[in-house]
């Protein structure tokens, strides 16, 4: 019974006019940020880091959550509508769902879309509330070693699922391992790599890292492609499903579900990968294959439900072990830094109002999410008619202040450009900025790990293989490289990813 | 040459280089033992770890002659223009205050798009000048120069 306490503590926490005000904003802008192609929550959560300053640290954490999984609820709109994925994890949303809409059944996707996953939010929340306590109490257990290996682990994951060439991700991680070097050294506190320049010695900042590599570039190449959207003209008629669709999708639903919760968990993982192996799934058992991609309901519930599952329960790796499974959590972890709180096993027991609080918010958020989008649904589709030559200069400008206000200091603008073009430049020789980002946010905490375990070792680098958690760790790692190295998997993979890209 | 080639041969070269700059510069750190490590051990075989990826990655693209990805596009305007209006905000927004690097930012980086219109990017300029005085400035207090320095007497 002592969930249902500290459910109820969250209860109290969540529901607080101030924390409902910021989690609504929240799940506001991240649909709004969802529906808009061409931005996303890690742009969005990065410029309004710095506009989050002065509350506390919980409502900042609650409204930053409600813009990621708000973003996954809005996505799904524009791919039913458009046809256009307004988030990356919609991609596979497109397939069935537009095709839906051409059938004049756009309501009832955009039903199940919004149904599928609340239904998944609500299942997703209490699994992170009964994973929460015992997985933090593992992580009590856990020495440098043990960490080091974790880290590993995680970061051959995120090259896993990276698209493309496996080495080209490794390098990705490498280089945002040394990225992650520079500033103070903590244990000598001599500077690396700060090249005299003062603004450097606090290292390099996260917010105009993950701007310039993910929003600056991503409106370079938008800009060279001058693609075209059109907004589904016919009317939205019928939000109610038939009863045969309602039979279809529920199982689905279920199926997508348990998918994206148990993908979301898994290091490296996250909402893309879930909302496409659910529907790979959804394809494989279903009776009539051949069905899907010419408007079949699954196809819609099942990836759905699954992005907003894994949304949520990849929260779990984060707020237990205090390791970012993804870009967005890796954003969220330099939040909680920033606010002074050490994302890890510590924050269920020093502060279990913000812990509890924020994982009853999304429960509360998701509530918001299934009210707020179906009446508003009009309102994006007009919001998609903006163009995006207005729209773009509308985010640099957003990008630029809000750096700004991270340090008040204009060197991180130009730091931001630098990674633009940078993001630009590996963007055109297919490298995968996300595998960077990860390997940056973790590569101090490799270092001081390594270095720890290594002293308790007295330098005998055995500690990693001897002690059995590190080593299954390590040993897991291992069996990932090893599939995707295998040449059947690898193309599936790459075919897998292919199809992905092209539907972009 | 062949375009994929060119592509990992080029993303290995970017590899080696910040692999090798890595290396040379913890070299010049204490590297310590393995048992009491020192600033530049860690830095240091990650570059050289990021050199021999990058080396490999060079090396296979020009042993391997398969892939028949086309080349994307590359224009330099969208390039060039959205990555000068950030720095040149950066650049001014000290001297010539808030109000002036924002309408500069919207209409330099407008001139990025295919389909600009000079008036339609005036207007945008000043609608969104608007909603960042009343919303960063006005509501959430930003500490951010306004007006340019000469004006405020202020650096």
């Amino acid at each position: 019974m002592e969930l249902l306490s500290n459910l109820a503590l969250g209860f109290q926490t969540a529901v607080s006019p101030l924390n409902l005000l910021y989690c609504f904003l929240g799940v506001l802008i991240g649909t709004l940020i969802g529906v808009l192609p061409g931005i996303g929550p890690v742009q969005t959560i990065a410029i309004l880091l710095p506009a989050t300053f002065a509350l506390p640290p919980v409502t900042a954490l609650i409204m930053l959550a409600g813009i990621y999984y708000g973003a996954q609820y809005g996505g799904s709109t524009t791919s039913i509508l458009v046809n256009v994925p307004g988030e990356a994890s919609a991609v596979v949303t497109c397939m069935d769902g537009y095709q839906m809409a051409l059938q004049g059944r756009a309501g009832a996707a955009l039903t199940i879309a919004a149904l599928g996953s609340f239904i998944a939010g609500c299942f997703a929340t209490l699994l992170l509330a009964v994973l929460a306590i015992p997985l933090s109490e593992v992580a009590f257990k856990f020495g440098p070693a043990e960490y080091f290996s974790l880290m590993v682990f995680g970061l051959i994951g995120s090259i896993v699922f990276a698209s493309g060439s496996v080495m080209k991700a490794v390098g990705m991680v490498v280089l945002g391992l040394t990225l992650g070097m520079v500033g103070t050294d903590v244990t000598s506190g001599i500077h690396r790599f700060s090249f005299g320049i003062p603004e450097l010695a606090d290292g390099i900042g996260f917010v105009p890292l993950a701007m310039g590599l993910f929003g600056i570039s991503e409106i370079i190449k938008s800009l060279e492609r001058r693609e075209k959207r059109e907004v589904l003209k016919s009317k939205l008629m019928g939000f109610w499903m038939s009863k045969k669709e309602v039979k279809a999708a529920a199982p689905a639903v279920v199926r997508g579900t348990l998918t994206g919760s148990l993908l979301g968990i898994l290091p490296g993982g996250g909402v893309i990968l879930a909302s496409f192996i659910s529907y790979m799934l959804e394809k494989k058992i279903s009776r009539d294959p051949e069905s899907f991609g010419k408007g079949n309901i699954q196809g819609v519930a099942s990836p759905e439900s699954a992005n907003n599952a894994a949304s949520q329960t990849c929260f779990v790796p984060l707020l237990t072990l205090g390791i970012p499974s993804n870009v967005i959590l890796a954003m969220m972890a330099g939040a909680m830094i920033i606010h002074g709180i050490q994302p890890g096993p510590r924050v269920i027991s020093s502060n279990p109002s913000l812990f509890w609080g924020v994982i009853v918010s999304m429960w509360v958020g998701n509530l918001m999410l299934v009210i707020l989008n179906l009446p508003l649904i009009g309102i994006w589709v007009k919001l998609l008619s903006v163009p995006y030559r207005l729209l773009y200069p509308a985010i640099l400008l957003f990008c630029c202040i809000g750096i700004y206000s991270v340090n008040n200091n204009t060197f991180d603008i130009g730091l931001t450009a630098f990674f633009g073009l940078l993001g630009y430049v590996f963007a055109k020789l297919e490298c995968e900025p996300a595998p960077l980002i990860l390997g940056f946010v973790l590569g101090p905490m490799m270092e001081e790990n390594l270095r720890r375990g290594m002293l308790l070792s007295r330098g005998d680098p055995s500690i990693f293989f001897t002690r059995p958690l590190s080593l299954l760790f390590l040993l897991m790692a291992l069996a990932m490289l090893i599939v995707i190295a295998l040449p059947g998997i690898r193309r599936k993979r790459e075919d897998a990813f292919h199809e992905e890209g092209e539907k972009k | 040459m062949h375009i994929k080639r060119t592509k990992d041969f080029s993303a290995g070269l970017i590899f080696m280089f910040f692999g090798i700059a890595s290396a040379v510069i913890s070299g010049s750190y204490q590297i310590g033992t393995s048992a009491k490590m020192g600033p530049g051990y860690f830095p240091f075989a990650l570059g050289g770890v990021l050199t021999l990826l990058g080396l490999v990655i060079s090396l296979r693209s020009l042993s391997r002659g398969e892939g028949t990805r086309k080349a994307r596009s590359f224009r330099a305007k969208p390039l060039v223009l959205v990555l000068s209006s950030v720095v040149l905000f950066g650049l001014l927004l000290r001297p010539l205050g808030l109000v002036l690097s924002t309408v500069i930012l919207i209409i330099v980086s407008s001139l990025a798009s295919d389909e600009f219109k000079k008036k339609e990017a005036i207007l945008n300029a000043f609608v969104l000048l608007a909603i960042v005085l009343i919303v960063f400035v006005y509501f959430l207090k930003f500490q951010i120069p306004v007006w340019p320095s000469f004006l405020t007497g202020r650096i």
